[in-house]
């Protein structure tokens, strides 16, 4: 029996900012939730289920959240599931929803994805000490760059290409009103200028730490055909993961993310990955993962991702592989919300209501998400036919 | 989509109705409410084994029984094969650096560390993983990817049975290991699986 055709109809956002103390975590997640609802013009009561997803209960000290949130999602007398997988885990969550939609346990699911940083320490959750290894990295910078150094020195990627990304990124965030940073007046020279926290690792190159919630409106293929507003369909769906640490790790390009990616891909029927996809939406929280992730996700040849970036082939304006428009992790970084943000975004180009930041008549799009030390993957492709 | 994204949700947008018992109460927007979470950590057995030895300046690593993989610290288990290790192997504690970081921003829990500091992926001679270490007794600049090193432990009065032991890494001043790509470490000590 084929799996139901699945369709995102409500795409809901927050605006993400540094703090956002107008709201308590259940507002801030209702604002989210109550955007996709009206979307997708539905009610509380039209939803079977709930999935939620965020990062590690350490960073705001709740545990459990989403017991305590499922009376304001309205969940309160139906299935609610939390999904846990790091940093990609608003790209897992969706990929959960969407199971729900497609084994027909459920025909109309709420997914959402939260993080309130400002309530929260990171840098303190994710540097538990242990007595077996030493305390040496500053944040999650400390752990990524050197795999960043090791990409420039094999691919010989000039040293810039990380400011082009990061530049690029946050002008692209300037057509996204959700976007945490708005940075009218940022040159690329200010760019390259900013302090090196982690070196190769510039300031700038970095994501902030947002406060955030993006939900969206699942449904199963009879309610998308009766759905008057715009539709995203679900053409694939694709999660993987590995160890964090074996003998002969591809740390650049993991092999759970090119076979997340060739499992996409094939889902989705899509041969020649750069020809036929019109926009995607990558995890990039540090500005050299775009050029990686590019060669990592078949749209370039190894060692060639850093050439389609300097070619400017992934801005949104003349590109012909738009990464990004929303300005992405690297213009917002709510991190359970992140990888989630990417799949709706994605959702949101194919349906042609991207706003400004919108690739013209995109018909397919990526959405990408990872995790942990590069180990957690969740991956979807949306298209605005159905699969 | 609402003409202003930026709008509440209709849903919520009314106006809130406080009990007269708090009308004119400063509204509370957060409280500060420190945590702490004491435990006690039970390493098991691989790890320590490795502890224990780190007390005698001695780095022990174990073997997967499939891959021939050498693992330091141990887990006790093979993450590719998915099965336990088959035996211990004593390290040199010596190495080279895979890559490395130059962090400039100051870490919470390592006030000692003053910043620009280099840490590394230290790869030790017959390891098949790297792990994370200081580079010391040289500028952070001068640190180069393949370049080999030795542990610099501490005074033997200061051992404990903890990784700590070693406060870095310093450079030996041996040639450069020629770095080519990451599949080499599935190399060492055994075949690729």
């Amino acid at each position: 029996m084929a799996a139901e055709r699945t369709a995102v109809i409500g795409v809901g956002q927050t605006k993400y900012a540094a703090a956002r103390r107008d709201v308590s975590i259940a507002g801030l997640l209702r604002e989210a939730a109550y955007r996709a609802l009206e979307m997708a013009e539905r009610t509380w009561s039209d939803v079977d289920a709930v999935i939620i997803g965020k990062a590690p209960d350490f960073f705001e000290g709740v545990m459990m959240p989403e017991v305590y949130l499922a009376e304001a999602l309205g969940a309160v007398g139906k299935p609610i599931m939390r999904v846990h997988t790091a940093g990609s885990v608003g790209g897992s969550t969706a990929c959960v929803a969407a199971s729900m939609v497609q084994s027909r346990v459920h025909r109309c699911v709420l997914t959402i994805g939260w993080e309130k940083q400002s309530e929260s320490n990171a840098m303190w959750a994710l540097s538990l000490p242990q007595p077996f290894a030493t305390s040496v990295n500053a944040g999650a910078g400390g752990y990524f760059s050197p795999i960043i150094r090791r990409y420039m020195m094999m691919t010989g990627a000039p040293e810039l290409i990380g400011c082009m990304v990061a530049h690029k990124d946050r002008r692209q965030a300037l057509l996204n009103p959700y976007a945490h940073l708005h940075q009218h007046d940022l040159t690329f020279e200010q760019v390259v200028d900013s302090p090196m926290l982690w070196d190769p690792i510039r300031y700038s190159e970095t994501c902030p730490s947002s406060d955030g919630a993006c939900a969206m409106v699942l449904v199963d293929e009879a309610s998308g055909d009766a759905h008057d507003g715009p539709v995203a369909w679900v053409h694939g769906t694709a999660m993987r993961s590995e160890s964090n640490s074996y003998g002969g790790r591809n740390m650049v390009s993991p092999a759970a993310s090119e076979q997340c990616a060739d499992d996409v891909f094939a889902q989705a029927g899509i041969v020649d990955r750069r020809a036929e996809i019109d926009a995607v939406e990558m995890y990039v929280p540090f500005s050299w993962y775009e050029p990686m992730w590019l060669e990592s996700l078949g749209f370039a040849s190894v060692g060639e991702g850093w050439r389609m970036v300097e070619s400017g082939a992934t801005a949104l304006d003349g590109g012909d592989l738009p990464v990004n428009c929303s300005g992405g992790v690297l213009s917002s970084n709510p991190i359970g919300a992140s990888g989630m943000i990417r799949f709706a975004e994605a959702a949101l180009q194919v349906m042609g209501a991207a706003g400004e930041h919108q690739v013209d008549g995109a018909r397919r799009a990526l959405g990408h998400a990872y995790g942990g030390g590069a180990q957690y993957y969740a991956m979807w492709i949306v298209g605005s036919g159905k699969p | 989509m609402a003409d202003d994204p930026l709008a509440p949700p209709a849903a919520l947008a009314g106006d809130v109705t406080v009990p007269p018992a708090v009308a004119g109460a400063e509204p509370v927007q957060s409280v500060c409410t420190p945590i702490r979470l004491s435990y006690t950590y039970t390493p098991g057995r691989a790890l320590s084994r490795y502890l224990q030895a780190m007390a005698g300046k001695r780095i022990l690593g174990e073997r997967c029984g499939v891959t021939g993989q050498v693992f330091v610290p141990p887990r006790g288990v093979s993450p590719l094969a998915g099965t336990t290790t088959a035996g211990v192997v004593e390290l040199a504690d010596t190495g080279y650096v895979d890559s490395f970081n130059i962090t400039r921003v100051p870490i919470e829990r390592r006030p000692d560390l003053k910043p620009p500091y280099c840490s590394a992926w230290i790869v030790l001679d017959g390891a098949s993983v790297g792990f994370m270490g200081l580079v010391i007794n040289i500028p952070p600049e001068e640190v180069r990817i393949g370049m080999r090193v030795r542990a610099v432990w501490k005074p033997d009065d200061e051992l404990e049975t903890s990784a700590a032991n070693i406060g870095g890494w310093e450079p030996t001043g041996e040639p450069d290991e020629v770095i080519d790509d990451y599949e080499r470490l599935g190399r060492v000590g055994g075949q690729q699986p």
